[in-house]
């Protein structure tokens, strides 16, 4: 159950006696219902609309019933598992896309509701032994923290009875050198024999379970190799203990379920920890929330309760439980989860506060705006998953190559024994075994998936979401990173650029009072002025507004107005200095003035201006080898003045928005691969046209952002780290590739060979594994520089 | 040495103790956090109380 809201309801379904319709229903999974009938009778609860409302998303503009979920996966060991499930899912009538993260264990699938219901899904699902539920951070929590639980089990059993079959196998050893008594050996051998059996049954339950399920669906898995060479050891060391002649290697049946299980277990522990930037995300949304009442009385209900139109107060300390507006109060946010930026964020009345943000100063009264589905941060979520679910080509390609490779070296490890059987009955044995289990593809099939989810979960802290599984690879080979102009590399909002104050007066004592004139007003202007001169207190009265011209009010008792030249000159009857107010408007600039009743104080200009860090990152681009463009739809001469400021060479002003669009093309017939960074509204088509876009993405906009990266951070140095991030993410996917190829090519010919001992190998093929993703882990310490 | 069939089965007794024992010690939740007690041995909360 998602939630209190939901078990309610859900516990209200069956107290009204309409459980038993869901049972009719799901009376089609006769397997799965043996195995898990408690789970079977819940599933049909998600069938309920109101119960789905929390994790289900419904595409309204398609014709049939479409509707998106994520699912949780439980019992998903290896890539074939993902595989699997993808392809069983696909092909049941209504699905019409399903993608699974290996890494996160989770499937987002979409369906046809008027052809497939979700519990039939669900079920469709345990059918082929696994256990879907729809995803809920906490319940996911509680998974990985079972699923560590019998990992660490499982693991200390194998160690501590292994070690103990090894001091016997120690005294094997000797003896057969120097001589043992035989009843001493058949001793050794029970012993030996009673000692692993506890590993067979209960450690190395996992590798058969999904072996057992590869083969009854004639796959090759993993597992399949290892599960063989485990139980050929152990059925060969059986009959030598029954008959008393031959070798046993029940050490070696030990070594492996230990050394495999690490592998397994340090696998587990670097899932959780790349898939951590999310998690953080998720767990960032508070649980319960403060609702006041029409009587203003507070209580403490769920957050999933929480419908648009309530109230809430949040606290200092406290989390904002979903997007809203603020109604009373002022306060700064931290804001960094969602966006990197570091620095609290000031918020006032009437200013939007987004889900997930932590109220720092002092307590708010939010109305909310978006609960659930549609809040910021569950878009954000959703788009981060969405990277990735999808596979980049490479990873594609090793899992095909992966299941190829299973096929091969079955068929390798029969010819193998066949041959040995004929030349050295003796040794046939442990010469398949080290070939089964030294060719294991883990390390082929993990080399991608844990380096692209290290790189997107580390940039995601720095504030740069990549959406697309494709984005960061795409990213890195993109030869022209194209720049759009107003709202990319300015700011995009109007800034204080200029102004000039009349004799004896200062600008900050004149912003001051400007600022106390303009604190309730949203115009931005307004917001402009306030952003300049900060909260300083001064207390304005009698503010009187005159739409389109200014306003008037007073501040420490005297009389002030705001507003265009003319509105001001006309009302205090003071002149204002026309030249410098040409001055100030010859670039363009919207000029205000501030008057009293004695002169006009001060000409304040607002301007769009550069932001801080666009000429560092376009330097940084550029010593990066990529052609930096700015296409910009403003007159050519602004946008060569800007790109002069910040060291662009190529600028195209005066381009429509189809023109921008045939530049990129342009560009990309030429054998470009383009980089477009734009504001992610008015430049879509070019954007979508673009190898690779990344939209700035401040706030609400995200949720529309069809980009493939999105700029959280609004930093365009953002962009050179991710740069940098793609860079070493290929070069870590590249050695890892290389490397787990180049260990199965070696080791494969050498244990064929016979000159690998059973626990050789299953050293080797741990450590493969191993190195591949401590590789990609490396991806998440911070770059010496 | 006929004394190895008394100490054998003893080990195996041990064994099934000490495995026993780290069920229960998994269990109880002594495994959950692998790196949080290493750090939190160095922070010393411990310091004798100042006189007021």
């Amino acid at each position: 159950m998602c939630c209190k809201g939901c078990e309610a309801v859900a516990k209200a379904i069956i107290d009204a006696g309409m459980g038993d319709y869901y049972k009719f229903r799901t009376e089609n999974a006769p397997t799965g219902r043996e195995l898990v009938p408690d789970f079977l009778q819940q599933i049909s609860i998600y069938d309920n609309e109101t119960v789905q409302g929390s994790f289900v998303r419904r595409d309204t503009t398609a014709a049939a019933d479409e509707r998106e979920a994520d699912l949780i996966l439980e019992g998903i060991t290896c890539a074939a598992c993902i595989w699997l499930n993808e392809r069983h899912l696909a092909a049941l009538p209504g699905v019409l896309e399903v993608a699974i993260n290996y890494t996160t264990h989770r499937a987002r699938v979409k369906w046809d509701n008027s052809q497939i219901r979700l519990s039939e899904i669900l079920a469709a699902v345990s059918r082929i032994g696994y256990l879907a539920h729809p995803y809920d951070p906490n319940r996911q929590q509680q998974l990985l923290e079972q699923e560590r639980r019998r990992h660490i089990r499982r693991l200390g059993l194998a160690g501590v009875l292994g070690m103990q079959v090894m001091m016997i196998a120690v005294a094997l050893y000797l003896g057969a050198f120097s001589g043992i008594e035989e009843h001493f050996r058949q001793f050794f051998h029970w012993v030996s024999l009673g000692l692993t059996l506890p590993v067979m049954l209960y450690s190395a339950q996992p590798f058969f379970r999904t072996a057992w399920r590869d083969v009854r669906r004639l796959q090759a898995g993993m597992d399949v190799p290892v599960s063989i060479g485990i139980l050929v050891a152990f059925a060969g060391s059986v009959y030598a203990t029954f008959t008393g002649h031959g070798e046993v290697y029940y050490d070696s049946v030990c070594m492996f379920v230990f050394f495999l299980l690490t592998g397994r277990y340090f696998e587990l522990v670097a899932r959780k920890r790349a898939a951590e930037a999310s998690e953080t995300l998720v767990r960032s949304v508070p649980a319960m929330a403060t609702r006041l009442g029409s009587n203003n009385e507070e209580t403490l209900v769920a957050v999933a309760e929480l419908i648009v139109g309530d109230r809430v107060r949040v606290r200092p300390g406290e989390t904002v439980p979903a997007d809203g507006l603020i109604l009373e109060g002022q306060s700064s946010m931290d804001e960094s989860l969602l966006t990197g930026e570091s620095l609290p964020v000031k918020r006032g009345r009437h200013e939007r506060v987004v889900g997930g943000a932590i109220n720092i100063e002092s307590p708010l009264l939010i109305r909310i705006e978006q609960v659930g589905q549609d809040t910021v941060l569950s878009s954000i979520l959703r788009l981060l998953d969405r990277a990735q679910t999808e596979k980049p080509r490479i990873t594609q390609l090793a899992d095909r190559t992966a299941a190829w490779f299973v096929f091969a070296v079955l068929l390798l490890a029969g010819s193998v024994a066949a041959y040995w059987w004929q030349v050295d009955p003796a040794h046939w044995l442990p010469i398949t075994v080290s070939v089964l289990v030294v060719t294991c593809p883990c390390a082929l099939s993990l080399a991608t998936p844990t380096a692209v989810t290290a790189a997107t979960g580390k940039l995601i802290v720095s504030g740069l979401l990549a959406t697309r599984g494709h984005a960061l690879e795409t990213l890195a080979r993109a030869t022209h990173i194209v720049f759009d102009k107003t709202g990319t590399l300015t700011h995009g909002t109007l800034n204080l650029v200029a102004s000039e104050v009349s004799k004896g007066h200062d600008v900050d004592a004149c912003l001051a009072i400007a600022a106390a004139l303009e604190t309730g007003s949203e115009h931005p202007i307004a917001r402009a002025i306030r952003h300049k001169a900060g909260t300083n207190g001064l207390p304005a009265v009698e503010i009187r507004n005159t739409p389109g011209a200014g306003l008037k009010g007073q501040v420490n008792g005297q009389r002030y107005w705001l507003g265009t030249p003319l509105f001001v000159e006309q009302q205090s009857g003071q002149k204002y200095d026309s030249r410098a107010l040409q001055t100030l408007r010859a670039s363009g600039n919207t000029v205000i003035a501030l008057g009293n009743g004695q002169a006009v104080l001060a000409l304040f200009a607002f301007g769009d201006t550069l932001r801080d860090d666009a000429a560092e990152a376009v330097a940084a681009l550029k010593a990066a080898g990529k052609q930096v463009v700015l296409l910009s739809g403003d007159h050519l001469a602004v946008a060569q003045h800007v790109a002069g400021k910040i060291g662009i060479d190529e600028v195209y002003g005066d381009l429509l928005p189809g023109e921008k669009l045939a530049h990129v093309r342009h560009l990309q017939k030429q054998g470009a691969v383009v980089a477009m960074v734009g504001d992610g509204i008015n430049d879509a088509p070019v954007l979508a046209a673009a190898q690779v876009s990344i939209a700035m993405g401040g706030g609400t906009q995200l949720a529309a952002a069809s980009a493939d990266m999105l700029l959280l951070s609004d930093r365009l140095t953002g962009l050179v780290e991710g740069l940098n991030m793609a860079k070493r993410m290929l070069w870590v996917i590249r050695q890892n590739l290389f490397w787990a190829l180049t260990y199965n090519l070696l080791a494969l010919p050498a244990a064929a060979a016979g000159y690998i001992a059973p626990w050789m190998a299953a050293l080797g093929m741990s450590a493969s594994s191993l190195i591949v993703v401590g590789n990609a882990l490396r991806l998440l310490r911070n770059k010496r520089n | 040495m006929e004394v190895l069939y008394l100490l054998i089965p003893v080990a195996m007794l041990l064994v099934a103790v000490i495995v026993a024992v780290f069920f229960w010690a998994v269990r109880s939740g002594q495994f959950d956090d692998l790196e949080g007690p290493a750090h939190r041995i160095i922070m010393d909360d411990d310091k004798p109380k100042k006189d007021e």
